[in-house]
């Protein structure tokens, strides 16, 4: 027994083990992002050659800045869905986050900053509401976040009285932020930089306290490789987007979120809660566990970021509308985190997938609208690409089941 | 609440005083609405000692076990562990009083790695951050230790066997350092390799200087592993044993109730309808 032990940890995964990893994971239904990007290397492929431009500089910062808001709302989907819960609702807390920032600023004259928070603050006690309606009375958070909508709905409603539509000033700050505020070239360098730095120093780090443990840990080799693809990625991108405008400030935000979501959800307690209570609540309860307030956690956080998301929105159309956060906005940023990969049933997914979906779902928008095609296909195709990310979900936790790895 | 010392001791402890006794159940009385699964259980269990609970289906063994386990707690009756008379309202208390119970259906994410399972809700952390180099290496150290056939910690613990994810829910159970450890019917879905490795975990365990109640079906698995057998029968204590000195047919005519043995330790219980 000792000697199979020794054996195990003796084999050191190099770049071989990692494809024949890579192959495993394939064939036990595990794909995580492949599909994702896969689907949106086809997608950019498709519309390249359709319309030369869509590859273009300019096109890309557009739907960069263009996912902004949806993406950073993907990412509170993401954290619901991994609970085994869906909030409907994010689209009316957008709107009335947008409602707040307009009418607190342009009709009542309150600082800038302090509506801001005022708004992010009310999408928070929204997602304390329903928090407290899941855990208390064990009514499904489906019909809850319904509730929510319409009730949110009507707040936002009331928030904009009269008026209807309010424009924000063009030269204040919000607007320039979702506009015209982009990084300059050196800052996009160093701040990638930054992060890859941070990214090898971990992942070295991890490495030399796995080898003194006596556990097993990646080669150098592979840990090198993985920082420089790091690092070329990050580096590619800008570069590339520098040949345009750029990366915009409110794009970075999104961007950070992600990566803020990833870590807390990898990395804490927390995260690991979330991922348990997804899994099966039963075992995290008996594990001791307090399920409620990670439930209550999670609506709390999706509702925030829906918040967020909505003064993004506000700030890129610069003015609040009583039709902002209704229509189709809801159900792209739920399309858009179960496009990315991440589970309808719970417990299996990952921040980054708001990234990606939004991604697959803004290049989708940007690429027909291109080719002058109406929105009548823009639905027609994000209903079909939806079926499929569905399609794909099951059929990956059903390879799982044959493969015991549910 | 430090677990004392490792001893084995088989006799029947009829002394209070008795240093060893780790958890003494008194008069443990549950209703559910009009049925009665529990009317006056009491239970000794002293370090180093593997104690079976053994009755038919209804004898109120799962009632007992989630008592112990404060899934529910007891309507009437004392429990007393480690020298303190205390309450167990919820889990939480259950684990920090220092018992660790396993149920039948493990109670693992099946979607979590091994190392995740193991320390579920008890991770270990560094500057806010887990430390899975901790956590996988201390794994390894009690995975070992219970000689457990595991090749990776880092699979899903959907992906094991039976018997492995046995091992894996009683290592979690000694992850938190208890002096109880209550195992619900650990053998009931194994085969017979797989049972042989579960009871000699067991025996580990005992070794170790823990308590072990093991609730069980099998007659076969109690005496091979045991060194008390507590009989239930209809909620009520119906014989108390030591496993060196009953054969199989003895335990099975209290079982059924073909001996009703309920009387000899103490008068009838109080709630007799």
């Amino acid at each position: 027994m000792t000697g199979e032990l020794a054996r195990v940890e003796a084999a050191r995964p190099g770049i071989r083990s990692l494809l024949g990893a890579l192959r495993d994971r394939v064939r036990t239904g595990d794909l995580g992002s492949a599909p994702v990007l896969i689907g949106l290397a086809v997608i950019w492929i498709v519309f390249q050659v359709l319309n030369p431009f869509f590859l273009s500089s300019e096109n890309l910062v557009n739907l960069t800045m263009q996912s902004a808001a949806t993406g950073t709302m993907a990412i509170g989907i993401v954290l619901v869905l991994l609970v085994g819960q869906v909030d409907l609702s994010v689209g009316s807390v957008n709107g009335l986050a947008g409602a707040i920032v307009a009418v607190g600023f342009v009709q009542l004259g309150l600082p800038l900053w302090l509506v801001v928070i005022g708004a992010v603050l009310a999408g928070s006690v929204v997602g304390v509401v329903f928090g407290v309606l899941y855990t208390r009375f064990g009514v499904p958070g489906f019909v809850i976040t319904l509730a929510g909508l319409l009730a949110v709905l009507g707040l936002q409603l009331l928030v904009l009285g009269d008026a209807g539509s309010i424009n924000l000033p063009f030269g204040s700050w919000i607007v320039e932020f979702g506009q015209q505020m982009f990084l300059p070239a050196w800052l996009s360098y160093l701040i990638a930089a930054a992060c890859t730095a941070l990214y090898a120093v971990r992942g070295f780090g991890e490495r030399r306290r796995r080898l003194d443990a006596g556990l097993a840990a990646s080669s150098r080799l592979a840990t090198l490789a993985r920082t420089a693809a790091l690092g070329v990625l990050l580096g590619a991108v800008i570069s590339y987007l520098d040949r345009s405008r750029g990366i915009g400030l409110m794009f970075l935000v999104f961007i950070a979120l992600v990566t803020g979501a990833h870590i807390v959800l990898t990395r804490t307690r927390w995260g690991r809660a979330v991922y348990a209570v997804g899994g099966s609540v039963e075992a995290a309860r008996r594990a001791g566990i307090r399920v409620d307030r990670v439930f209550v956690s999670v609506f709390v956080a999706c509702s925030t970021l829906a918040a967020v998301g909505g003064v993004m929105a506000a700030a890129r159309l610069a003015g609040a509308t009583q039709s902002s956060g209704s229509g189709d906005v809801y159900l792209m940023a739920i399309a858009a985190a179960v496009i990315g990969g991440t589970s309808l049933f719970g417990g299996r997914g990952s921040a980054f997938s708001a990234l990606t979906g939004t991604l697959v779902l803004s290049s989708i928008t940007s690429g027909l609208t291109l080719l002058s095609l109406n929105s009548s296909v823009r639905y027609l195709v994000t209903g079909g690409v939806l079926v499929l990310a569905v399609i794909v979900d099951s059929i990956s936790r059903r390879t799982r089941r044959a493969a015991g790895r549910a | 609440m430090t677990p004392p010392e490792p001893a084995r001791r088989l006799a029947l402890a009829e002394g209070d005083e008795n240093p060893e006794r780790i958890l003494s159940l008194r008069g443990i009385t549950k209703r559910f609405g009009a049925v009665r699964a529990l009317a006056g259980i009491d239970l000794d269990v002293h370090a180093g000692e593997v104690v079976a609970i053994v009755g038919d289906n209804g004898a109120g063994k799962s009632t007992l076990v989630k008592i112990l386990a404060g899934v529910h707690p007891q309507d009437a009756g004392s429990i007393t562990a480690f020298g303190t008379t205390t309450t167990i309202a919820n889990p939480t208390d259950s684990i920090e009083l220092g018992i660790a119970t396993v149920f039948q259906d493990l109670a693992l994410c099946d979607s979590l790695d091994v190392v995740s399972n193991l320390w579920l809700g008890q991770e270990l952390t560094r500057s806010g951050a887990l430390d899975e180099v901790a956590m996988e290496a201390r794994s390894w150290t009690l995975l070992r230790e219970l000689r457990a056939r595991l090749t990776s910690v880092r699979v899903p613990v959907a992906a094991l066997s039976g018997g492995q994810r046995q091992t894996v829910a009683i290592a979690r159970a000694l992850i938190g350092d208890p002096g109880i450890v209550v195992l619900d019917e650990p053998t009931a879905a194994l085969g017979v390799s797989q049972t042989a490795e579960v009871l000699n975990l067991i025996e580990r365990l005992r070794e170790r200087g823990l308590g072990v109640i093991l609730v069980s079906h099998n007659i076969a698995d109690v005496l091979a592993v045991a060194d008390r057998v507590v009989v239930l029968r209809l909620g009520r204590n119906n014989g108390d044993f030591l496993a060196s000195e009953i054969t199989s047919d003895t335990l099975i005519a209290a079982i059924t109730g073909a001996t009703d043995r309920s009387a000899t330790r103490r008068p009838v219980g109080e709630d007799a309808r």
